[in-house]
């Protein structure tokens, strides 16, 4: 941030919003997480995509207020589907009487086999539209890659690490309601689905990328895919690769996204057919890519690597058709990353190209967690995880 | 279903529905811009009435809370807004050309019977008139997406984002005889944040490029770029 004031881009105002934006966008993530109430959750949920709108717009370029208000726009109404779908929830718990508790989710959860299994099916797709959007499901996508491309780096990395992952948090919770109303997995086949979808086509679109804050948002697009897969298969491994995968690539993901903000400090561009020799330019940078892309692509030891095995043995136990296409789509995403990181960390340096002052350190330990949990996942953690995945699908994990 | 054979209450809030449902359509077919926000607001008027209809013949108070936010919202702060920004940007004379009206009214009309196919299942769990009043909403939902879809002007499409949170709120009030009270506080929260919001960015972006038309933000693209 310093870095962009010094250049110029921004003002000291414009710095001022940035921070005070940012928290109102931390508090409604953990709203998000902490309420029982659907309803609020729909308005935390609205909340950060409004603390988050000016954030992208913040160097004010013609590119980036496109990038906020197509963010806006396709987000305002994705997630008003959200809110007919939840308007549908409570419609279905109200019929039950006690119209006090009936948006409480602990009250919906125990009573959920009460509920009427049309209307909660007819909701579940709302709220997965509405929320999907926000995941970045395809067809849903489009804004994800401009907003990341062109927002603040410390922006994509929240916006990768925590809001996909909110909003994914809040259609699982929708799931257990619908899945315990139905008694059948309707709303997993369409999880897995859209899941399957976005892996794939977001896939493909790695090998196209120019930009370099674009390539590593199609690849959070993919891994979200890969996560609504695995969730909506169900059944106690895919729900516990599923967690894994999300704590995973969360780290990951953010320790990527700070690297890449120096990546592109160094080079003075965010294209990635410019950049060059970053680990003659500046080793730590470099390497923290390179490290970053190998984790993320799935290489072990790390811990990406564990949760996505474990969900292609969900996949060949259950779904044993499903399996060569997963195994494809990863296969087509890890050539697709490589392909662009490769040039950009080796060859030589390019001679304007300087080092900047960095500080790796969070890259440094967010990498090394993530290697951490594809070693040995501590034993207080995989209980953890357990007792999620026993809420969550019924059974346990092994 | 008789419309004579239900109660006084039930008729009242059938024809509630059917205005509404009607004012998305005006505002479907409307090329100028000033007339658009003035449609908008009467939509915002049907649902303060229906708010407070609703809140007296079921006496419950706090649906009067929701009738006054609605009122100042959506009846007079909102349009005002706009107003102002199309006066200020001097387009009030402008009418924008939708190409093919009718294949527009065409698709409103299929969209309208597409929500109540999607709701029919609800049926056997309610009274038909709650069936009517749901599938409006929902369509009054889908058609802001139509409005935005077919129009140019980031006005039109602020106006369609919020008849989409017309429709919703209706569903809410119709179906449900409100939300809880703090879901709604919040609700409408995000509602004066997000007009708030969109007034900045109509400076932001008329600062950018000159100009209201979404059709020239197109900077951003997968191929060749």
């Amino acid at each position: 941030m310093a870095h962009e004031k010094a250049i110029g881009k921004l003002t000291d105002s414009r710095l001022k919003m940035y921070y005070s934006m940012y928290q109102g966008f931390m508090l409604a993530m953990y709203l998000v997480l902490t309420t029982n109430n659907m309803g609020i959750m729909w308005v935390a949920m609205e909340g950060a995509t409004l603390a988050t709108v000016l954030l992208v717009s913040l160097y004010r370029t013609p590119e980036s207020i496109e990038a906020a208000w197509k963010y806006f726009i396709l987000c305002g109404v994705g997630i008003a589907q959200a809110l007919f779908g939840t308007i549908l929830l409570y419609y279905a718990a109200a019929q039950l009487g006690d119209s006090d508790g009936a948006l409480l989710w602990s009250v919906l959860y125990a009573n959920a086999d009460k509920l009427n299994p049309d209307v909660l099916e007819i909701a579940f797709v709302f709220l997965l539209i509405g929320y999907g959007t926000k995941i970045g499901l395809v067809p849903l996508h489009n804004w994800l890659p401009d907003a990341h491309s062109e927002g603040p780096t410390p922006m994509s990395a929240v916006l990768s690490g925590l809001l996909l992952n909110d909003a994914l948090y809040a259609v699982v919770r929708n799931k257990m309601l619908v899945d315990g109303a139905t008694h059948s997995n309707i709303a997993g086949y369409l999880m897995m689905g859209f899941g399957m979808l976005s892996f794939l086509v977001a896939a493909l679109f790695l090998h196209r990328q120019k930009d370099i804050k674009r390539l590593f948002s199609y690849s959070s697009i993919e891994h979200m895919g890969i996560m609504t897969f695995a969730f909506g298969m169900g059944g106690g491994m895919a729900t516990f690769a599923a967690l894994l995968h999300m704590t995973v690539h969360s780290l990951t993901k953010s320790a990527i996204f700070v690297t890449v903000g120096y990546a592109s400090q160094i080079a003075g561009t965010q294209s990635i057919d410019k950049i060059h020799g970053l680990i003659k330019t500046q080793p730590k940078v470099g390497w923290g890519l390179l490290i970053g892309t190998i984790a993320i692509a799935g290489f072990p030891p790390f811990g990406v690597f564990t949760s996505e095995f474990l969900v292609l043995v969900a996949t060949m136990h259950n779904y044993p058709w499903l399996a060569p296409l997963l195994l494809l789509g990863i296969g087509i995403a890890f050539a697709g990353l490589f392909r662009h990181v490769q040039p950009m960390t080796y060859g030589a340096k390019p001679e304007t190209q300087q080092a900047v002052k960095a500080n790796l350190w969070p890259v440094m330990i967010h990498l090394a967690l993530v290697l951490w949990l594809g070693l040995s996942i501590p034993t207080f953690l995989a209980n953890w995880f357990s007792q999620a995945t026993l809420l969550i699908s019924g059974s346990t994990p092994l | 279903m008789n419309i004579v054979e239900q109660d006084f209450y039930t008729q009242i809030i059938l024809s509630m529905a059917a205005l509404v449902g009607l004012t998305s359509f005006l505002m479907l077919g409307q090329g100028r811009l000033l007339r658009l926000i003035f449609v908008f607001a009467l939509q915002g008027l049907l649902l303060t009435l229906t708010t407070a209809l609703v809140a007296y013949s079921l006496d419950n108070p706090h649906l009067y809370i929701s009738a006054v936010m609605t009122l100042a919202l959506k009846v007079i702060f909102i349009p005002w807004m706009l107003r102002r920004e199309v006066m200020q940007m001097n387009m009030h004379r402008d009418v924008e050309a939708l190409s093919n009206k009718t294949a527009l009214m065409l698709g409103g009309a299929s969209l309208t019977v597409f929500s109540y196919y999607v709701l029919h299942p609800i049926v056997q769990t309610t009274s038909p008139a709650m069936l009517n009043a749901l599938a409006v909403s929902l369509s009054v939902v889908l058609l802001g997406m139509l409005l935005m879809i077919s129009h140019r002007q980031a006005i039109a499409h602020v106006v369609g984002f919020m008849s989409i949170e017309n429709g919703l709120f209706f569903a809410a009030i119709v179906a449900t005889n409100g939300m809880p009270m703090v879901v709604e506080l919040g609700i409408a929260f995000d509602v004066l944040v997000a007009a708030v919001l969109f007034g900045i960015f109509f400076f932001h972006i008329r600062s950018s490029i000159d100009s209201l038309d979404v059709d020239k933000l197109n900077r951003l693209n997968e191929v060749d770029k």
